[in-house]
């Protein structure tokens, strides 16, 4: 188990900061909403009628896209009731925040590596990334690691398997 | 009975020294190749196909089969450990599965999970052997709307399951149907909600959405309390697998009706996936206590998975006997099968006898090996949990990346898949039930699909759906389900009601 | 870890023997790099099956130095895997293997792709189409079959929409007047059981999906959708070949088709990448393996190469244009 500079309990418990939850209620309702929107006007394109033979293309999604907008704004009337304790729970604080983001921003950054440099390179140095900065691993274990985790995954799959995953600069370099 | 005496020739053929050791790395393989989400078990046959092809028939079919039988094993895996289904039908595993193993019972999970797998395969191979000819014609009888009452009867087993708001389970489950929408119509070959994107007419595969739905969201979620991993303090000894069996007996008559539904939905050819739904639902129905499942309860990882596997496994009677594939990994093994010369369908049975009878026999050993395999395994699965967070979180998000890619080998999947978890992160917090959605999204193409055709055949004709029993019946089955939560909801709130005024 | 490495350095072997023989002749271009193999259709079809069996030939006969890898991309009826080939300009380590939905996908659907942005490499083989009906129905011939279907609408099943299957369903209704209610499904072999089942009146299925269920006396070909009737003589039934089956034309109904099973580069490609791998798919027909499938299938043998094969995919897509034209399949008519 190791101990890490960013484990730091986070207070839960509605005095401290954050997003509120019916912040994060609103838009998702909203969202899902617009979605809803989106496939009626694209099933009204296509068709949404019930034709000789039995339903169009768009049928099924123009009434599933209706209700996907009803419940939507079914589920937007409790808010508008909520006062107090409730309206100030959090979705989640700047603490939880911030450990989230130290994953998630990192694994943005490598989904958008992945094209550019291949996916080999961009796993090697997602996993030493997470070793030194997550982990108090240093390069010692943390390079050898990532290094391992690259060649497993290209045997595996580019040798073993012959599957071809993305790849970058470097492996066409090597040929492949 | 001498199809006895082919079935005891064809263990002859099966435990040949290079046919046990075939067997062998089939299992090994299919079991990685199963724990790998997106590799799963259709694309790691295909891929492997190639290299049978120099190989005997009876061997090559031993080898895809065992592989077949791992990858059944292996989905369970990843499902438990991880909240990630490598396999569509693995989904209702994670559901107690994960709970058990956040409560540091990850063997007892992944023990349950592999021994009710091979007791449904067991009972399924028992089937094939003793009533194939008299159960194989059952299939036929599934046209259009018989399917379409499977799916209806899929569904309402699982209606009334999830807790909380009931406008959050429908909107969660109606972005699940609408996902499965997004791209070809098969019904009249038009693109549906693409919106003149080429990424989109791939449309959104199911595993690309629960890879990042279960998997990456949890990830999330969970390091909300620190960076670490629940579940590390999970015994890692083999005995875990002793004292799990001796608790197993006691759900002898779960695994009895699990394995049922698993069989009638393999041959029918449904599939494993509706199968381990609809035996999850049933359970939790039948259950003396269904507000415990989802929470870590062993029987809701016995009934999803003795019903995947039987299903998976009376899914080959369907394609060796009419050429149809009951599951997606079948469609290759039937492709196989083509291959190798063999012309799968009512003549297979009696023109290749030998064939046939070595891969039943295989069927038997094949899954001893594997469970053997997996079982032995088990406290190394388990103890995968105990890997540092930094390093085990990295290794999940590339296999995952991994996993999202191969599903149709598209880069832009790998992003979909961090969008899913981002969602499944939001709908998590904000108690939105993520099952609907996954089921919506797994069954929701064929089921409308199912319907379409059942009013192409009757000339738009509704009544098509009751035309004979057997549609009938399913579907009054399916509605007597869909009516049981509302029936017994309506029960409680009266007594509720009651009890309540009474405690005022 | 030692069962891991024992499996790895296996199957490693069989990687490494595929790639020593030296049975290459060492002049031209070669591939310098895994050969990716893409098919426009799912696992387990029949252009699934038949690129894997290329990939198993190539690397049991040892016709390549490098691998060559196939991959699926069946989004949107095949139009993702031909995106694919159309966006690798210049790409000579891609193979696409292509059947009907060469023409028919970017027709029904408008997706921007058009045969002429791919290099055609070889025809491999012609897949045809036989009218089946099952056994224990009253129609003995194609007439009878068309009699019945213009007293009351019959229903035909097929792989699909606005493919092939029911691109012939449409050509039959043009040529005799007689209208039918078209019911997609997923595969070929789902179509047989179907009619076997009685769900549906009849399907056009290739040989090869439905021939079992002919030879078990569930199901009955009328004709064949080809100029000459089927070469193969081997009896499969007590009584009947191939070669017994009547052609459509034959029996007064005057449909013609064959799919296409053939094999493109992307764009761009010099002219000795293309004769390499010319010669690479004469090599694999030669084989004892392929010519098997062959008999299996009772495919049409036709193969062609260079400007024949152009001007045959020119004759065709027009060919498809005007038959979608006419049943309305048209995405962007005009």
């Amino acid at each position: 188990m190791s101990s890490t500079t960013l484990e730091m309990a986070p207070a839960a418990g509605r005095s401290a900061q954050g997003v509120k939850r019916s912040t994060m209620e609103v838009f998702t309702s909203l969202t899902l909403a617009a979605l809803g929107a989106a496939a009626i006007w694209d099933s009204l394109r296509l068709g949404a009628g019930w034709g000789a033979e039995g339903p169009q293309s768009g049928y099924f999604p123009f009434w599933i896209g209706l209700i996907l907008v009803g419940s939507s704004f079914a589920n937007l009337l409790p808010l508008m009731r909520a006062r107090g304790a409730a309206a100030e729970e959090m979705f989640v604080t700047w603490p939880q925040a911030r450990l989230v983001m130290s994953v998630l921003v990192p694994t943005v950054f490598y989904v958008a590596a992945i094209p550019v440099i291949g996916i080999y390179i961009a796993s090697a140095a997602l996993v030493a990334y997470f070793m030194m900065r997550l982990g108090e691993f240093t390069w010692r274990s943390a390079v050898p690691a990532a290094a391992a985790t690259a060649v497993v995954a290209f045997v595996t799959f580019e040798i073993w398997f012959l599957v071809g995953l993305p790849k970058g600069p470097v492996e066409d370099m090597l040929g492949f | 009975m001498d199809d006895i005496g082919l079935l005891m020739q064809g263990f002859g053929v099966a435990l040949q020294p290079d046919n046990m050791l075939l067997m062998l790395i089939g299992v090994v393989l299919g079991v990685l190749i199963g724990v790998l989400p997106g590799l799963g078990g259709a694309n790691g046959i295909a891929i492997l196909l190639p290299l049978t092809f120099a190989m005997p028939p009876v061997s090559a079919v031993i080898m895809l089969s065992c592989i077949y039988w791992g990858a059944l094993f292996g989905g369970a895996i990843t499902s438990i450990l991880f909240n990630i289904p490598g396999e569509p039908w693995s989904v209702a595993t994670t559901f107690d599965g994960y709970p058990m193993a956040q409560q540091g019972k990850a063997g007892e999970a992944l023990t349950a999970a592999f021994t009710s797998s091979f007791i449904g395969a067991f009972v399924a191979v028992v089937m094939i052997t003793f009533v194939a000819p008299v159960v194989a014609g059952f299939a036929l009888r599934f046209g259009p709307p018989e399917f379409f009452a499977v799916m209806f009867l899929s569904f309402a087993c699982f209606v009334g399951m999830a807790k909380g708001s009931p406008a959050k389970t429908l909107a969660s489950m109606m972005l699940g149907f609408l996902l499965a929408a997004v791209g070809m119509d098969t019904v009249t070959g038009q693109l549906r909600m693409t919106f003149g994107s080429e990424e989109m007419i791939r449309g959104f595969d199911f595993l690309v959405a629960v890879i990042g739905l279960f998997g990456i969201s949890e990830i999330l979620c969970s390091i909300e309390d620190g960076l670490r991993f629940k579940g590390q303090r999970a015994k890692i000894d083999l005995k875990v697998v002793l004292k799990t069996w001796a608790e197993l007996p006691k759900h002898t008559f779960l695994a009895a009706r699990s394995a049922l539904i698993g069989c009638w939905m393999g041959i029918t050819p449904a599939g494993a996936t509706p199968a381990s739904f609809m035996s999850y639902g049933v359970a939790r129905r039948m259950s003396k206590d269904p507000d415990g499942f989802g929470k870590g309860k062993v029987e809701g990882v016995i009934a999803p998975e003795t019903a995947a596997h039987a299903a998976g496994t009376s899914a080959l009677l369907p394609m060796l006997t009419l050429g149809v594939p009951g599951s997606p990994t079948a469609a290759v093994l039937l492709g196989g099968l083509i291959m190798w010369g063999l012309q799968p369908g009512p003549m297979l049975f009696v023109e290749q006898k030998e064939f046939v009878w070595g891969l039943i026999a295989s069927m038997y050993l094949g899954n001893i090996a594997g469970l053997l395999v997996v079982l032995v395994a088990v406290p190394w699965f388990a103890a995968i949990l105990r890997v540092p967070f930094p390093i085990i979180a990295a290794l999940i998000l590339t296999v995952c990346a991994i996993g999202a890619y191969t599903v149709s080998n598209a880069e832009f999947d790998i992003v979909l898949m961090l969008i899913f978890g981002i969602v499944g992160y939001i709908m998590k917090k904000l108690d939105y039930p993520l099952a609907p959605l996954v089921l919506a999204l797994v069954l929701g193409d064929r089921t409308e699909e199912a319907f379409r055709q059942s009013l192409l055949v009757s000339q738009g004709d509704v009544t098509v759906f009751f035309h004979n029993w057997l549609s009938g019946g399913i579907m009054a089955l399916g509605i007597a389900m869909l009516l049981w939560p509302l029936l017994s909801w309506a029960r409680t709130a009266l007594l509720g009601g009651f009890r309540g005024a009474r405690a005022a | 870890m030692t069962p891991v490495a024992h499996r790895r350095s296996l199957l490693l072997g069989l990687g490494a023997a595929a790639l020593a023989a030296p049975a290459l002749a060492q002049r031209g271009w070669e591939p310098n790099r895994p050969v990716q193999f893409v098919v426009p259709a799912g696992t387990g079809g029949g252009a699934d099956q038949m690129a894997r069996v290329i990939q198993g030939i190539v690397s049991k006969h040892s016709l390549m130095r490098q691998p060559m890898v196939v991959v699926n991309k069946a989004g949107g009826a095949g139009a993702e895997g031909f995106l694919e080939a159309k966006g690798a300009r210049g790409n000579p380590h891609m193979l696409i293997i292509t059947l009907s939905n060469l023409f028919t996908t970017p027709l029904a659907t408008g997706v921007p792709f058009n045969w002429k942005d791919l290099t055609p490499v070889s025809m491999m083989a012609l897949d045809e189409f036989v009218l089946w009906v099952k056994a224990d129905s009253p129609w003995k011939t194609a007439q009878e079959f068309i009699a019945a279907a213009k007293a009351q609408r019959l229903k035909i099943g097929g792989t699909g929409s606005k493919q092939e299957d029911q691109i012939i369903t449409a050509a039959i209704t043009k040529a005799t007047g007689a209208t039918f209610t078209y019911v997609p499904f997923r595969g070929g072999g789902e179509v047989a059981v179907q009619l076997v089942g009685g769900h549906i009146d009849a399907t056009v299925n290739n040989p090869i999906e439905a021939v079992t269920h002919w030879r078990s006396g569930a199901l009955r070909p009328l004709c064949v959708f080809d100029d000459t009737r089927l070469p193969v003589t081997e009896k499969m039934t007590d009584s009947m070949a191939w070669s017994d089956v009547p052609t459509c034309k034959e029996q007064g109904l005057d449909v013609e088709y064959l799919m296409l099973r053939g094999i493109f580069m992307p764009a761009g490609v010099r002219p000795e990448q293309v004769a390499f791998y010319e010669g690479l798919m004469a090599r694999v027909r030669e084989t004892e393996d392929w010519k098997d499938l062959m008999k299996q299938g009772a495919f049409n043998t036709t193969s062609m190469t260079g400007d024949a094969f152009r001007t045959w995919l020119g004759r065709e897509e027009e060919r498809h244009r005007s038959l979608m034209q006419e049943a309305g399949f048209l995405a962007n008519p005009s």
